[in-house]
């Protein structure tokens, strides 16, 4: 029952202070001070979200990104979870990648979309190679330190209680570096929400939600740019909320792995 | 043939500061449905001891026998209980972490679970089952990693102080349960404790141990009737004598 009006209070307050910021916006788009082809009451950003969405091109488009952010981050887990725990297990495993993980991941992904352009041309195999590039260290990075942050009593506990290498790894390292794994899936997903709309722009041709706003430029639509960052931001919302809020309340936050609120 | 044999056991550490000697020498026997407890200050070894003989630690010198068979790893004739409540795995509810050996031995599902259920009973939490750890007490908890390490049915139980975490009013309670539970499955205990009140209470022989090097220096067998009365004047005796041992 807490737990229940926890959450709606949460959401009460996350509404607030969208409305908030809404209608700060507005506000400044009705007092005069800027041309309104630039900056659009929200009315008009949002006919342009419903005509866009009701003739079915905003929801091609989103679909298109859709597509290429979850293969993209699909091929990530793929990767990233596995070597992971691998790194966490074994010290020779993890001085070979330690060093590749770490020299590669500062480089910005969108500052490989023009060398992967020219090795996968433009298209969706280079924005989802940008998604795969974005996501896989959060992923790596956070799956390692998972492993490592497993209690020791419990392999000790599970050794004496019979369990070999199979089942002590599936049976108490995979569910004991969850919390780490989860926070990996989040920020995996939000990099790689960032890195498509990017590779969109750049790489993509006619279709997904950064090639909408790159394309929109040229016709001076600003309604439709914002149209489609409203699309993007409350994706990015709903995968937050909906997707890992559940999946953390159904698993770390019902073992008491993690904790709900601040109190 | 005695059940346990702990045979010249032997351990030394090569540590940066040099070579620790950990446990030197200890030889002893426990019988079959013994209590035993190991008392002693910390730094005596005594815990050290317990991982010899749950086969987490080799000794550099000596040996551990179980009936009979020299200890060479972890087996499944020990059940182990550990000091620290997050011992039990918070993503499995108390039973799934009581059915937990059974799941190992590849025991069908049907069944573990019913065991699994029985041993919840025996230390009472069978109302327990579907909670997960976090919602149990610390002594709540205790009781399930008793019941963990009773449910695939080894003949040897090792405790590491495993109520030295618990306030006093829970401790007490906890005893008097171990010793029920004990007297229903007539298991072999291993029992480490610094606390000389718990051990009288519990030990049917106390081995007290020493440090610097942890050796072996006495053993007190304790001859009163159960259920033990804390209050009583021969329980008390037995206190004082475990204190004089130990040298406070």
């Amino acid at each position: 029952m807490r737990a229940l009006a926890d959450r709606s209070r949460s959401l009460r307050r996350a509404a607030v202070s969208l409305l908030l910021a809404a209608a700060l916006y507005d506000s400044l788009a009705r007092s005069g001070a800027f041309p309104p082809a630039l900056i659009p009451t929200l009315p008009t950003v949002g006919r342009a979200l419903i005509d866009g969405l009701l003739d079915g091109s905003l929801a091609a488009h989103t679909l298109y990104t859709l597509y290429r952010v979850l293969l993209g981050m699909g091929l990530a887990i793929a990767v990233g979870l596995p070597l992971g725990i691998l790194m966490g297990r074994s010290r020779a495993i993890e001085d070979f990648f330690l060093p590749l993980a770490s020299a590669l991941m500062p480089i910005p992904s969108l500052a490989w979309v023009p060398v992967f352009i020219l090795w996968f041309g433009l298209g969706n195999a280079t924005a989802i190679g940008i998604v795969f590039y974005a996501a896989l260290f959060p992923m790596l990075l956070n799956t390692w330190s998972g492993v490592r942050a497993v209690n020791p009593i419990w392999l000790r506990a599970g050794r004496a209680m019979g369990a070999g290498a199979r089942s002590l790894f599936w049976k108490v390292i995979v569910p004991g570096s969850s919390p780490f794994v989860i926070t990996g899936l989040r920020q995996a997903f939000l990099r790689a929400w960032i890195a498509v709309v990017g590779a969109e722009m750049l790489a993509a041709s006619d279709w997904g939600l950064g090639w909408v706003i790159f394309d929109a430029k040229e016709f001076l639509k600003a309604d439709l740019m914002l149209a489609s960052l409203v699309v993007i931001g409350l994706i990015g919302f709903a995968f937050e909320r909906l997707v890992f809020g559940s999946l953390e309340r159904a698993t770390v936050q019902r073992w008491g792995m993690v904790h709900a609120g601040k109190d | 043939m005695p059940h346990i044999e702990v045979r010249d056991v032997s351990l030394t550490y090569d540590t940066p500061a040099g070579r620790v000697v950990g446990v030197a020498g200890a030889s002893f026997d426990i019988e079959q449905s013994e209590f035993v407890c190991l008392v002693g200050p910390s730094g005596c070894g005594k815990s050290t001891l317990l991982n010899i003989i749950a086969g987490f630690l080799a000794p550099t010198r000596g040996e551990v026998r179980i009936g009979g068979a020299p200890v060479t790893g972890r087996g499944m004739d020990r059940g182990i209980v550990f000091q620290d409540f997050a011992q039990l795995f918070p993503w499995r509810t108390a039973l799934k972490n009581v059915a937990f050996g059974l799941e190992m031995k590849g025991v069908p599902i049907p069944e573990r679970q019913k065991i699994a259920l029985e041993q919840l009973r025996l230390v009472k939490l069978e109302k327990f089952a579907n909670a997960y750890p976090h919602h149990l007490s610390g002594g709540m908890q205790q009781r399930v990693a008793i019941a963990r390490a009773l449910a695939y049915n080894p003949s040897v139980l090792l405790m590491d102080e495993p109520f030295a975490a618990l306030d006093a009013l829970t401790r007490d309670d906890m005893q008097r349960l171990l010793a029920d539970v004990w007297r229903a499955t007539r298991k072999t205990v291993v029992y480490v404790t610094h606390n000389v009140a718990e051990a009288v209470y519990l030990a049917d022989r106390v081995v007290i141990m020493t440090p610097h090097p942890g050796t072996v220096k006495c053993q007190v067998p304790i001859r009163l009737a159960r259920p033990r009365d804390p209050l009583n004047i021969e329980f008390l005796e037995h206190q004082k004598e475990l204190l004089r041992h130990l040298g406070t």
